[in-house]
């Protein structure tokens, strides 16, 4: 049985190493077409504050790590993938066969459709050449603009922050954080981010941007502009899918998935970013472009590869972010259902949120700022779905009773 | 047969030396908030729950981990952060369900139980035998945790 993998991520690793486990003498090959060891995107934010160096950022550390469990590790671009005679074909011309194929190609990221995008001034911030370009061209003090202020927005900032940058952060919604904050949770990282001295202008579109000796003109939807010495651009992620158009492989977003992580083509399967799988909250396809996803993506399609048909409830949305201090935490259906309920309590002072979303006595989703012990229970509540009892009126009462009602209703204990 | 530490909330009065040996055991301060074991209060101190990782099967927060920071203490089983590798990114945080792997912001690492390396000081502390340390099979861990994880896969 010979397994390959296409894309070098954390969740094509982790899928060949699970393979392994499984199996000891099948063959495992993974392609994957960036020139690095294999590494962790989310690391990146840490190489560019100078916490670690680039090694830092790689999934594994012992020197022999895959030659030791016997996976292949080709550096190349698949092209094409054929289901019909069940190969891949590869950049250089070759093409390889398998048995079963997993693709975990992940993302990449987009650039907003606007005028002077293609300067060398702009920078992405989503592999390792992005970082290491963006370490090489910006110097402490440069004036720099942050388009957008999502999830990796938000990340990157701290980065960015770090480097000691005259930052800039420009945001098309009307709040920081918009898909994994509400209101005013967005409005206290906007508040905690600009008492820290960077600059958020939410509710903004940039327009076009031209360079002019070495300097950026950004225009924005005010038809007002300022000057920048570089764009970091944290504006989206699209699923890499183009190389499979017309072979078959249903698409939409992501590559779409069942609950076995297979697609519509028997023996191909995927995972991670690149994966729109079930959602365990609503039942439907979704990319949950998240680390915590593409390790349980990785795992979960080992096992079906290696012939486990144990079916897969559906990877949870949820992230957690530290923004210049700020911790914030965000699970499943946090902007809850219709015919929930909901609770949140917040304290201004110190900073702290905690927002609770239930449907019947189920906590079905949860935001929480400053909070930092204890937080998996959100999820772990979350994720099994356990019935609350008369937890639920007293969480109603008092939101920051979460970790007791845990321990009663999860755990078992008495109270 | 790894050894596990089985807690028995009804023996727990509260006293706290457990959150102080580990914090001081781990960060050589008397700190119950940096504590990776910590009790629980009901009903205002009647009944009290010591609570810390139960070092599970399925690893979350070693799965979820992008560099490799979290790996198996292959003599006592425990799952052990390395402060030098952590990067601290906290996605172990949320993929922990039981929320027994938190945040330490003094060292902008993680940090959770790491069973003392086979010593555990919180159960040397315990005065009364609500902490102890003792073979895997009379804990009955395995249904706590797999209570958490009904709704999973
Ligand atoms: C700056 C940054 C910060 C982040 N922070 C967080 C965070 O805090 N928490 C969190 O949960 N997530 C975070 N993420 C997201 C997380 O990194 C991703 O969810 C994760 O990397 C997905 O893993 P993957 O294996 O699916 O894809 P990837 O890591 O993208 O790996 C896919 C690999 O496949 C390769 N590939 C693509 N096409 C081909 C092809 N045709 N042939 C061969 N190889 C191919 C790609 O080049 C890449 O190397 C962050 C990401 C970034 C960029």
């Amino acid at each position: 049985m010979h397994h390959v993998i296409v894309g070098a991520g954390p969740a094509g690793v982790i899928a060949a190493e699970s393979l392994r486990r499984k199996s000891l003498v099948d063959s495992i090959t993974i392609i994957g077409n960036e020139p690095y060891p294999a590494y962790s995107r989310m690391a990146i934010p840490y190489l560019l504050a100078g916490d670690v160096g680039e090694e830092g950022t790689y999934l594994r550390h012992a020197e022999n790590h895959f030659s030791d469990l016997e996976i292949d590790i080709r550096n190349e671009s698949v092209t094409a993938v054929s289901p019909a005679d069940k190969s891949v074909s590869l950049s250089s011309g070759e093409s390889v066969t398998y048995d079963r194929l997993l693709l975990a190609t992940g993302a990449s990221a987009i650039r907003p459709p606007i005028s002077g995008m293609d300067s060398p001034r702009v920078h992405n911030c989503w592999t390792l050449f992005d970082a290491h370009k963006l370490l090489n061209d910006v110097s402490a003090g440069d004036r720099v603009v942050l388009l957008g202020a999502g999830f990796i927005g938000c990340i990157v900032l701290q980065a960015l922050v770090e480097m000691k940058l005259d930052l800039t952060v420009i945001e098309l919604a009307d709040r920081m954080l918009a898909r994994m904050m509400d209101d005013p949770g967005g409005r206290m990282i906007k508040t905690w981010c600009e008492a820290k001295g960077v600059k958020v202008r939410t509710g903004t579109e940039a327009k076009a941007v031209e360079e002019k000796d070495g300097v950026l003109e950004i225009t924005l939807g005010d038809g007002s502009s300022f000057a920048a010495d570089h764009i970091v651009c944290a504006a989206g992620v699209r699923s890499n899918i183009d190389f499979l158009a017309g072979n078959g492989i249903n698409t939409d977003h992501g590559i779409l998935v069942d609950n076995h992580l297979q697609t519509n083509i028997e023996d191909i399967y995927a995972a991670g970013d690149v994966a729109q799988g079930p959602d365990l909250s609503t039942g439907e396809q979704q990319v949950h472009a998240i680390q915590p996803t593409a390790s349980e993506h990785g795992r979960i399609a080992a096992s079906q590869m290696a012939g486990e048909a144990l079916p897969y409830g559906g990877s949870l949305s949820m992230n957690v972010l530290n923004t210049l201090g700020l911790i914030t935490s965000s699970f499943g259906l946090w902007d809850g259902v219709d015919g929930g309920e909901s609770v949140t309590s917040e304290d201004q002072a110190y900073n702290r949120y905690l927002r609770l979303e239930f449907r019947d006595d189920v906590l079905i989703g949860a935001l929480a700022i400053g909070l930092t012990q204890h937080v998996g229970i959100l999820r772990g509540l979350v994720q099994t779905g356990v019935r609350l009892g008369a937890w639920k009126q007293r969480l109603m009462n008092d939101p920051s009773q979460i970790m007791h009602a845990y321990l009663a209703c999860v755990q078992g204990s008495r109270a | 047969m790894y050894k596990s530490l089985l807690i028995d909330p009804a023996k727990c009065t509260s006293c706290l030396q457990c959150e102080l040996a580990c914090s001081f055991e781990n960060e050589g301060l008397f700190n119950p908030a940096k504590s990776r074991i910590k009790v629980f209060e009901f009903e205002h101190g009647l009944t009290t729950i010591p609570y810390t990782c139960t070092q599970c099967e399925e690893a979350w927060c070693l799965h979820a981990c992008p560099v490799e920071a979290i790996t198996v203490n292959p003599n006592t089983g425990a799952k052990e952060v390395s402060d030098s590798i952590c990067v601290g990114c906290k996605v172990c945080t949320i993929a922990c369900p039981f929320g027994t792997i938190n945040y330490n912001s003094s060292t902008g690492k993680v940090m959770k139980c790491d069973l003392c390396g086979g010593d555990p000081q919180c159960a040397e502390a315990c005065p009364t035998g609500a902490i102890v340390y003792v073979d895997s099979d009379w804990t009955g861990y395995s249904k706590m945790r797999d209570s958490a994880l009904e709704a999973h896969a």
